[in-house]
């Protein structure tokens, strides 16, 4: 192997590479432009969504309570609930989004209270609408402020303190590091996306670099010169890697970013901003994990796009490969998918878990190992196989 | 000087079992000379020619080029020999001088030497017009001085050329047949193959006419009219192959 062939075959994909349009629109121009305005867009558009359906005065229907005038009085009182007549099609009107919800009254109710008898007050709603379910917890809200007032009273009439019921207050303060709770909250975000940018940075050039080359008439260009074809794949390899790492990169730092602005103007339900901040060392840590990967990507992608003799052949090879590499990384975010010593050995989805340990600061070190070692191994495998494949005639030549 | 020893080359085939494309091929070539190498589209030029250039390796036989062996010295056989046909594209996003630059350093030249070999080229084959241009702007005339540029910078002792010509316009041709002549007067090895009669008559010192892999006939073009009563070359290469040949009509495109 010659390190100054490689420099050489290095040097020259990166100029072709850094000229061509496309891979300034997929590496460039794609994370830096599109993700920001895509990750507040989105961000920004719920927000106003949400303060929208916040505004709105629902409309209710009370069904029932002729004989409850109390509850009834209470419900009407409430500024932020409009009560509408009752009607007999209020299944179909809350289906139709005609009204938000409907609460009902079981007959008697109030005289139920009196005896001291429970009752239960049922809200009907439409699951999954947002409008009507703020419009429900209006209800909901309303209720529970006439039954505190009913518990005052009863506490009262028996010259009872309100404390009787609530004898302690509860608060809840968040002790972690910022960091650490920017971490839970996004961190499995990250780590799949680590790995999910390092293969699509990949593909491209793995495809261009090959495929594309064949399809050009280069190939035979550069196998009648006198670099050896391990040089010449190592060089390739290396410029396939370098755009994986670049697209990671300027992805993971672009929505870092983004988020982190975007955290500080949103609200949590306790009015402060809400903590979307990681630590660097974090971010770093988790970069050094999908080193391996992103090499095992980059072998992997070009190995299997240099069987195709077109562009768009090396496409339809590799677009599949797109699920092989999402559906693990996508398992990882699952809830209750943790990290075992065979899970460890799972290449892309060890990764993916210790990128979710990582990031919130938990550091275990022998699975930290383990994972990197074993994908490690994947990587050089991947690369053996890359330098094998591009020796093969029949791969070179396939017509 | 380029010695074929019993060159062979066999492809497995899903549908049509083992296809001998070479088979047994021997043959010299001198420097100072040009070898002719004639056959039907699917007779085993290309594959010979790429087997010389280590592009394919044999699969029996050898050949020896400037002292190395094919099978056992690839590289240093790369680095004495200039590759030209017409598959071999030029890169779309390198300029003509990046192109040149590549091919050199590919071949091992210290920048010095390099930056000399590069004006001499470019002065000689009046490419300094559109040395900064990138390959997929140029015309096909220039793109095919970049070509000659590229498998001249090295300066090899053995020139390839596989149908160097074919597609090409009258005057881009001419420029390449032009070019194959003054590597003959520069002392170089050179081999060719080609359909196009009159460029045999105009180049070739030695003929080589190939069909189904083999080596069927061999001599000067004056050696080859004796031989065979003929003195059109197109009539001679079917009476050679024609015997062979299942449509004799389609023999010469």
């Amino acid at each position: 192997m010659s390190l100054h062939a490689v420099g050489v075959v290095y040097r020259k994909e990166l100029t072709e590479w850094l000229r061509d349009r496309r891979t300034l629109i997929s590496t460039v121009v794609v994370p830096l432009v599109a993700f920001p305005i895509l990750i507040s867009g989105m961000i920004s558009l719920s927000s106003v969504l949400i303060k929208g359906a916040k505004k709105e005065v629902p409309k209710v229907m009370i069904i029932g309570g002729d004989d409850s005038p109390g509850v009834v009085a209470a419900l009407r009182a409430n500024k932020e609930l409009e009560i509408v007549p009752y009607a007999e099609s209020w299944k179909d009107q809350i289906t139709n989004k005609e009204i938000r919800a409907a609460v009902e009254i079981p007959a008697g109710f109030e005289a139920s209270l009196e005896k001291g008898t429970a009752e239960t007050v049922k809200i009907d709603f439409y699951e999954g609408e947002i409008k009507s379910s703020f419009g429900a917890e209006h209800v909901e809200n309303s209720l529970k402020s006439y039954r505190d007032d009913l518990v005052k009273k009863r506490l009262e009439a028996k010259n009872l303190s309100p404390s009787m019921i609530s004898p302690f207050d509860i608060k809840q303060e968040n002790v972690a590091p910022p960091e650490k709770v920017g971490g839970a909250s996004f961190g499995s975000f990250i780590g799949y996306m680590v790995i999910i940018l390092s293969m699509t940075g990949a593909m491209y050039p793995a495809i261009d670099l090959t495929a594309g080359e064949k399809e050009r008439g280069t190939m035979e260009t550069i196998l009648s010169s006198p670099i050896s074809r391990l040089d010449l794949v190592l060089g390739k390899f290396l410029l396939i890697f370098s755009a994986s790492l670049t697209t990671a990169i300027l992805s993971v730092t672009s929505m870092g970013l983004s988020f982190a602005y975007m955290g500080a103007s949103l609200k949590n339900d306790a009015g402060q901003p809400l903590n979307m901040h990681l630590g660097f060392t974090s971010i770093v840590a988790v970069f050094l994990m999908a080193l391996p990967l992103a090499v095992l990507f980059a072998a992997a992608l070009m190995t299997i796009a240099l069987f195709a003799k077109t562009y768009k052949e090396a496409q339809s090879y590799l677009t599949p490969m797109t699920f092989v590499v999402v559906i693990p990384a996508v398992a990882s975010v699952l809830p209750g998918v943790e990290l075992n010593s065979k899970l460890a050995l799972v290449p892309i989805l060890n990764t993916s878990l210790i990128c979710k340990e990582i990031i919130t600061g938990t550091y275990h070190w022998s699975s930290i190992a383990v994972i990197f070692a074993s994908t490690c191994v994947y990587a050089a495998a991947a690369i053996f196989i890359a330098v094998k494949t591009f020796q093969r005639e029949s791969v070179l030549f396939r017509s | 000087m380029i010695e074929a020893r019993l060159l062979s080359k066999r492809f497995q085939d899903k549908k049509r079992g083992e296809i001998r494309a070479v088979d047994g091929v021997s043959f010299t070539c001198r420097p100072g000379q040009i070898y002719g190498l004639l056959g039907a589209n699917g007779a085993g030029k290309t594959t010979t020619l790429r087997m010389l250039a280590t592009i394919l390796e044999p699969t029996d036989g050898t050949a020896v080029i400037c002292g190395y062996d094919v099978v056992e010295h690839p590289e240093k056989v790369r680095a004495n020999v200039g590759f030209l046909s017409t598959a071999t594209a030029l890169y779309p996003r390198l300029t003509a001088q990046e192109m040149v630059e590549y091919f050199g350093r590919l071949n091992g030249l210290d920048e010095g030497t390099l930056k000399k070999r590069i004006s001499d080229i470019f002065e000689r084959l009046n490419m300094n017009e559109f040395r900064d241009r990138r390959c997929d702007k140029l015309s096909t005339g220039q793109k095919q001085k970049t070509s000659i540029a590229r498998t001249l910078v090295h300066d090899p002792p053995v020139m390839i050329f596989d149908e160097p010509t074919t597609g090409l316009d009258v005057m881009t041709a001419r420029t390449i047949i032009s070019f194959i002549a003054d590597c003959r007067e520069r002392g170089k090895t050179v081999i060719f193959s080609t359909h196009i009669m009159s460029e045999v008559e105009r180049l070739c010192d030695h003929i080589g006419i190939i069909h189904d892999g083999k080596l069927l006939a061999e001599g000067t073009v004056s050696e080859l009219r004796a031989k065979y009563a003929e003195h059109n070359l197109e009539e001679i290469i079917v009476k050679v192959v024609g015997p062979r040949y299942a449509n004799s009509e389609v023999l010469v495109s």
